[in-house]
């Protein structure tokens, strides 16, 4: 039995949280809502010399060989920073992608520009308003060539390869799209969190190629998010304790009756229920990425237990923090408003919690694996 | 990160396995297990004490503990895996969680030599029970705030006042009392520590009838109680250190558990029962309501997990484990409730044949509340989360320094 992440992963995580500490301040992510900007091209690049964005890529892709263990702990460090970078779309889902269902040929011309940052990737499924099943999707590919359109795609206006699910034939494929090639239009739409920016993707034709097996694409995307919830997951649990953190401080030294606020029940029961809910994310998190590293099929269940625990910790974190800080938490001047922003826009960046729920449930109905466990 | 048994937990595990196979009837998976707060009949601690004396006998009892204590010298992990086998089994009630998970660690990090001795080895044995005396009418989450008291007489101490609140005191031998000695000290520093033998003259325990009907637990009445100073735990006026060491013990007895055996009986109890002219499992508002029971039972056990590996690391468990309870007590509760939403109407009823699932639910749902207060209280776990894991302001005490006698207990005129 051991539950716990090694020395050396902890290292890992200790010195991504001193880089970003360092390099990633809320002003950053603040810059970055505030402006034009679509990301934070300097952090960017610099986590990109860290070479956290090929963590779980081996050496012969342009990736460091660790391994999915280590990069949840940089993605709660990443979710602690708020850092306004497309590293969701890009690691958890289109280099995860290329690693789990790419071609050798495919994986030596994507994956080396993905984990250097010269190139960011994304996942464009969505279509319609809602949660639709997966199978709810126009685009179609016809003789090599996508047609449709999906809408929001998170970083979709950055990104220079989509990994697109589409009609194909009978069946569903998953694609491999060159965003930079003829037939793709890209439409700015304003982000909820403007620190991460989204957009509609049309394709009219554009050149693309089968990922994995075609007429798989709905098992593969399934697969697929079932991986990018538990990374996701980690960078949730980073922002919601990073929410707890700075409401702890401000209100240990926000006097009212003569006493910090922090001393009234009132808010201390709430605070031990922020730290309770990102515990039962965060211990949900250490199993699934257990299965994850493991490829245990734990993960069916284990995934959306983590998803749907770590959005809400997160949402729960930053309402909360906001009504702890009274007036100053509503102002745009103060950061709460950031947290409010990121953990929305991550809570529903994979489907909402309550879509999770819901597949959670089939899946126990189904008998997944390890139900009993 | 592993969950596999090592080889040698492997063989621990086979062992045991085949030990309990060859000793117990395997348990019904879909039987509930008792709500708190059960009172045994004599039979079932006769069926208790032969189960434990077995144990003994051919080495499975209190695993982690010395062998010169009667124990096996054995490691965390090895607890653990007795734990969930035996879990499996048909046995008879452990009334021995406060003596073995409790008293026991605190006697041997506190007691003489002597008391050792006398006491620790024949606990494990399990011939006699153990009992707590902690709370009082007006000591409860206040625990320092008893007003029991123990007064110097020749080599004894005179014991007056009442306990309640006490597990199994009817029935046990023992039990393990804390005392006012000195009313002019603060109300931390004036408590001592006994062990009492429960047959003593003036000793009374007297059921207390729960919400539930069941009686469980007692009040016990101590009139001029007499206890030889050889049987005082711990110097005098350290009571309240003496009483951490139990409470800490409790917590992790009761941290250990899990609240997610209740998840796939109210999954098949929400397949049976009708809703909106079909099955209340294809109800959405359903369907989301289980699903946020699973995932938080899940992340209760994944967090009993991450505490068990520190353990095994050699870490003492912290005011984290405080969460296990904090979470777990009241979730219970809203499981039954909701098993009771399920049943419809017929969810208003006790009648095991009609409401179905022998009314565990129904009985679930009274014995909730004890769960949310025995213990450690939802509100005081929250306290101690606040206080001792994100280092927010203790309470303001307006008792702190004043000697006992001074405190007020009571409403005040003006």
């Amino acid at each position: 039995m051991n539950l716990e992440f090694s020395e050396d992963q902890q290292f890992i995580q200790k010195n991504a949280r001193e880089y970003l500490t360092e390099h990633a301040t809320l002003d950053v992510c603040r810059r970055v809502l505030e402006s034009d900007e679509p990301y934070a091209q300097d952090l960017w690049k610099g986590v990109a010399e860290m070479g956290w964005l090929g963590t779980a890529v081996p050496e012969e892709y342009g990736g460091t060989g660790l391994g999915h263990l280590e990069l949840v702990l940089i993605a709660q460090e990443v979710g602690r920073a708020l850092a306004p970078i497309p590293f969701s779309s890009s690691v958890y889902l289109a280099t995860e992608a290329l690693l789990q269902f790419g071609s050798e040929e495919q994986k030596k011309q994507w994956l080396p520009g993905l984990c250097s940052g010269e190139r960011i990737g994304t996942y464009a499924a969505v279509e319609k308003l809602g949660d639709p099943e997966l199978d709810e999707v126009d685009a179609v590919l016809s003789g090599g060539k996508l047609s449709g359109e999906k809408v929001p795609v998170l970083d979709g206006d950055v990104a220079n390869l989509a990994v697109v699910l589409a009609k194909d034939g009978e069946a569903y494929s998953l694609l491999l799209v060159d965003l930079a090639g003829s037939g793709v239009r890209r439409t700015n739409l304003e982000s909820f969190d403007p620190s991460r920016s989204q957009a509609r993707l049309t394709f009219d034709g554009a050149d693309a190629e089968v990922l994995g097996k075609a007429g798989n694409g709905i098992a593969q995307a399934e697969a697929l998010l079932d991986r990018a919830a538990v990374m996701m997951g980690f960078e949730q649990v980073g922002g919601s304790e990073r929410a707890l953190d700075v409401t702890r401080e401000y209100t240990m030294g926000r006097y009212a009756f003569g006493r910090p606020i922090a001393s009234f029940q009132a808010l201390k029961h709430r605070m031990a229920d922020m730290y309770a809910a990102n515990q039962i994310a965060l211990s949900n998190g250490y199993y699934a990425s257990w299965a994850l590293s493991t490829g245990n099929a734990e993960l069916a269940l284990a995934a959306c237990n983590v998803r749907v625990a770590a959005s809400d910790a997160f949402v729960l974190a930053a309402e909360e923090m906001i009504q702890m800080h009274g007036g100053v938490g509503y102002t745009w001047e103060f950061d709460c408003h950031l947290f409010y922003r990121r953990a929305k826009l991550l809570g529903l960046a994979l489907g909402s919690a309550s879509a999770w729920r819901e597949k959670l449930i089939r899946r126990l109905e189904a008998g997944a694996a390890g139900a009993a466990a | 990160m592993n969950f596999e048994d090592t080889p040698e937990e492997a063989e621990f595990r086979s062992r045991v396995r085949a030990w309990l196979g060859a000793n117990a009837k395997p348990r019904d998976a879909n039987s509930a297990s008792n709500p708190l707060g059960e009172r045994e009949t004599d039979e079932m601690i006769a069926d208790a004490k032969a189960w434990q004396s077995k144990k003994f006998d051919e080495g499975w009892a209190c695993l982690t503990w010395p062998k010169e204590f009667g124990g096996q010298g054995l490691g965390r992990m090895e607890s653990v895996i007795w734990g969930q086998e035996e879990g499996k089994f048909d046995v008879p009630p452990n009334v021995y969680q406060i003596g073995h998970g409790m008293l026991g660690p605190t006697i041997m990090a506190h007691g003489t030599q002597e008391q050792k001795d006398k006491y620790v080895r024949q606990m494990a044995r399990g011939q006699e029970i153990w009992c707590q005396l902690f709370s009082e009418p007006a000591a409860g989450s206040d625990l320092a705030g008893l007003r029991t008291t123990a007064v110097r007489d020749g080599d004894d101490w005179v014991i007056n006042g009442q306990k309640i609140w006490s597990t199994g005191a009817h029935y046990c031998d023992w039990g393990m009392i804390v005392t006012r000695t000195d009313p002019d000290a603060p109300k931390h520093k004036g408590l001592t520590y006994f062990i009492i033998d429960m047959r003593s003259e003036g000793v009374e325990a007297r059921p207390i009838k729960q919400i539930s009907g069941a009686a469980g637990f007692n009040e016990v009445f101590f009139t001029d109680v007499r206890v030889p100073d050889s049987n005082r735990l711990g110097e005098v006026g350290t009571g309240w250190m003496v009483a951490l060491t139990t409470l800490m013990n409790e917590r992790v007895a009761i941290g250990s558990g899990g609240a997610g055996g209740g998840f796939h009986r109210l999954l098949d109890l929400a397949k049976r029962s009708r809703r909106n002219g079909k099955s209340a499992l294809e109800d959405s508002a359903v369907r989301q309501q289980l699903a946020d029971f699973y995932v938080t039972s899940k992340g209760l056990q994944y967090t009993g997990y991450r505490t068990l590996s520190a353990i095994l690391r050699g870490d003492t468990p912290g005011p984290e484990g405080a969460i296990g309870k904090a979470v777990g007590a009241p979730m219970m509760q809203q499981m039954a409730s909701f098993a009771q939403d399920l049943q419809g109407t017929a969810g208003a009823l006790l009648d095991k044949d009609v409401a179905g699932d022998d009314s565990t639910w129904q009985e679930l749902y009274l014995g909730a509340p004890g769960m949310r207060i025995a213990g450690g209280t939802d509100e005081v776990l929250r306290n101690i989360i606040a206080e001792r894991v994100l280092g927010l302001p203790a309470e303001i005490r307006v008792d702190k320094g004043k000697p006992f006698r001074e405190i007020p207990t009571g409403p005040q005129k003006d």
